[in-house]
């Protein structure tokens, strides 16, 4: 097992590398220059130069990558170039929306897909599981945006139980945070927790083939209890992957739900820092994002070979 | 199930019919306005009502279709063709350094957030709908690429290879005339959720304003338009969002339908 984790720890790092060069590459080749959007049109030559010198734009691309790498690796993500404020304190800001939209969401998303799943494959064939499975070909289809625009005209609207839009603030309480990530949570939840479905109802109806299931049932446990005790743990492996996956997706997928509602998360905070050419926000948090990504296969991917020593083998 | 496909190729089939028939007729002209009538609900004239220009919303809808739809196509096909030749030569070269190169970049691609990325790209080289078909095509490399793989391996031990082996073909007379036929349903069954994917995100793409660029409607734009009408012009943002809903459950549909009758082992309802 340790060889195992060792063997995944270097792939992790090697991973992180690379992405790192890609994305620091992909944002040299960006036209324009952070220092004259900064200063306009009419900025002085010198002006330029001395700014450029500030935001440590000169030097080699080498020496920048390098100073950015290291700098990450000690917490340092370097200054924006538009708010003059350290980038690691607005991404922490950001973080303390977007996490807890992440997880408010993947939370709803679970507590739907959970009893529906279960509910599908203990009544196949029935139109029960036929409107369950019809209902996540809806939610699956559904653009999210839309379907966060419907909510705010009818709840927000129309009935006023939540905010149309913002983020209260946790200083004003859980309840008043909770309540402004609601209709934003629902609808980010919606199609994650179709799939999620799916792929539940589809691994349980697998499992259900299998013999130790027939001898539960011989034992004398309904098609339901033989399903709640027995199929459930065994179809979990498929339903942890992609709970895992939609974790990553969440946090940085949120980008245009952010957008609808107005919230400051880090999805919001990079779009704002794309179009104002403020790089290196742009590069920490999509950094950022991309080793959470890689942090949550890494740590499945451990999960899977504690729970299926089989696979500590493979690769 | 038989149902799937013909219901889900006949909501395909609809909006793909209304965009291609925007180029020869549509209800009204899109690029006229009409400030009189702005912001009606529908009626008799106007089907599904008009926006804030005027314009007629069934028109904007059918012309609409037409970026969403060659957006999401080109970037299937983007994937498709790149991605099958990368799959098909990592199958050959198993577990070589072309192999592994590819694979480990598809992981790498795998790890970025795609919508993100998607925006990155459009923000940084310009709005257009171009742009958005980039964005778009590259995440969808990766995905062929995995599926022509994994499915090429599984073709290459079975005896009919083995037999064009003795025959002296070649790795790359091999893959494209006996991997790849093999490989078309499956592809084809992908190809149509990609293409759903690809309006999802075309969609997704324009509403934050950097899909196709005004005056060229697409219903992303149309919804971004309305949200601040929501209040007392719901029509308009019913009608685009409909659309979008409709076509993607359509193409879902049909993958699912021809995903069961393009694969045999599937007929008899497993699952």
């Amino acid at each position: 097992m340790l060889r195992y984790v060792l063997q995944r720890l270097v792939s992790l790092c090697l991973s992180l590398l690379v992405a790192s060069a890609v994305i620091f590459l992909a944002l040299e080749i960006v036209p324009g220059d952070p220092a004259a959007y900064m200063l306009g049109l009419n900025a002085q030559e010198d002006t330029l130069a001395a700014l450029r010198d500030e935001l440590g734009l000169n030097g080699t691309a080498l020496q920048r990558y390098g100073s950015w790498l290291s700098g990450m690796l000690h917490g340092d993500f370097g200054i924006s170039y538009t708010y003059r404020t350290p980038v690691a304190e607005m991404i922490g800001d950001r973080l303390w929306v977007s996490l807890p939209l992440a997880l408010f969401a993947l939370g709803l998303s679970c507590l739907i897909a959970f009893p529906a799943a279960l509910w599908a494959a203990s009544r196949r064939g029935t139109l029960g599981e036929l409107g369950v499975m019809g209902m996540t070909q809806l939610g699956i289809a559904i653009p999210n945006f839309w379907f966060a625009m419907l909510m705010v005209l009818i709840f927000a609207v129309n009935l006023r139980w939540f905010p149309a839009g913002g983020f209260a603030g946790w200083e004003e309480g859980l309840f008043a945070g909770l309540k402004s990530l609601t209709l934003p949570a629902v609808a980010l939840a919606l199609p994650q927790a179709s799939i999620l479905t799916r792929v539940m109802r589809s691994a349980l109806l697998d499992t259900l083939g299998e013999d130790f299931i027939r001898t539960a049932r011989a034992k004398g446990l309904t098609r339901g209890q033989a399903l709640r005790r027995h199929a459930l743990r065994n179809a979990m492996i498929p339903v942890l992957t992609i709970i895992g996956l939609q974790f990553s997706f969440l946090l940085a997928g949120a980008i245009i739900i952010e957008n609808v509602f107005f919230l400051p998360g880090l999805g919001r905070l990079v779009f704002q820092a794309i179009s104002a050419r403020d790089l290196i926000v742009v590069e920490s948090v999509v950094m950022l994002l991309v080793f959470a990504v890689i942090l949550v296969n890494f740590t499945v991917d451990l999960a899977y070979a504690w729970v299926d020593p089989r696979l500590r083998g493979r690769r | 199930m038989r149902r799937n496909l013909i219901l889900g190729t006949g909501l395909s089939a609809m909006f793909a019919g209304a965009a291609l028939l925007s180029f020869f007729w549509v209800p009204f002209d899109i690029g006229a306005l009409d400030i009189a009538n702005k912001i009606k609900p529908p009626s008799g004239a106007h089907w599904l009502g008009t926006d804030h220009f005027g314009r007629d919303i069934l028109s904007m809808i059918m012309v609409g279709g037409r970026t969403s739809i060659a957006v999401a196509l080109v970037a299937v096909g983007i994937g498709m063709g790149l991605g099958v030749p990368l799959g098909l030569a990592a199958a050959v070269q198993r577990g070589g350094w072309l192999d592994e190169g590819i694979m480990r970049a598809n992981d790498l691609i795998f790890a970025f957030p795609s919508l993100l990325i998607a925006i990155m790209i459009t923000a940084v080289f310009g709005a257009s709908a171009v742009n958005a078909i980039i964005a778009i095509g590259i995440f969808n490399i990766p995905v062929f690429a995995r599926l022509t793989r994994g499915a090429a391996l599984g073709l290459w031990t079975r005896d009919f290879v083995l037999a064009a082996r003795v025959a002296g073909k070649g790795a790359v007379r091999i893959s494209c005339e006996h991997i790849l036929p093999n490989l078309v349903n499956l592809l084809i069954v992908q190809g149509t959720i990609q293409f759903s994917l690809g309006i999802l995100a075309e969609a997704g793409l324009s509403y934050v304003g950097l899909g196709a660029q005004p005056p060229v409607p697409s219903w992303g734009r149309m919804l971004a338009d309305s949200q601040t009408m929501i209040s007392f012009a719901p029509h308009m943002a019913l009608s685009p969002g409909l659309a979008i809903l409709l076509t993607v459950l359509g193409l879902n549909l049909m993958g699912d339908g021809l995903r069961d009758l393009l694969d045999p082992r599937l007929q008899r309802g497993q699952r």
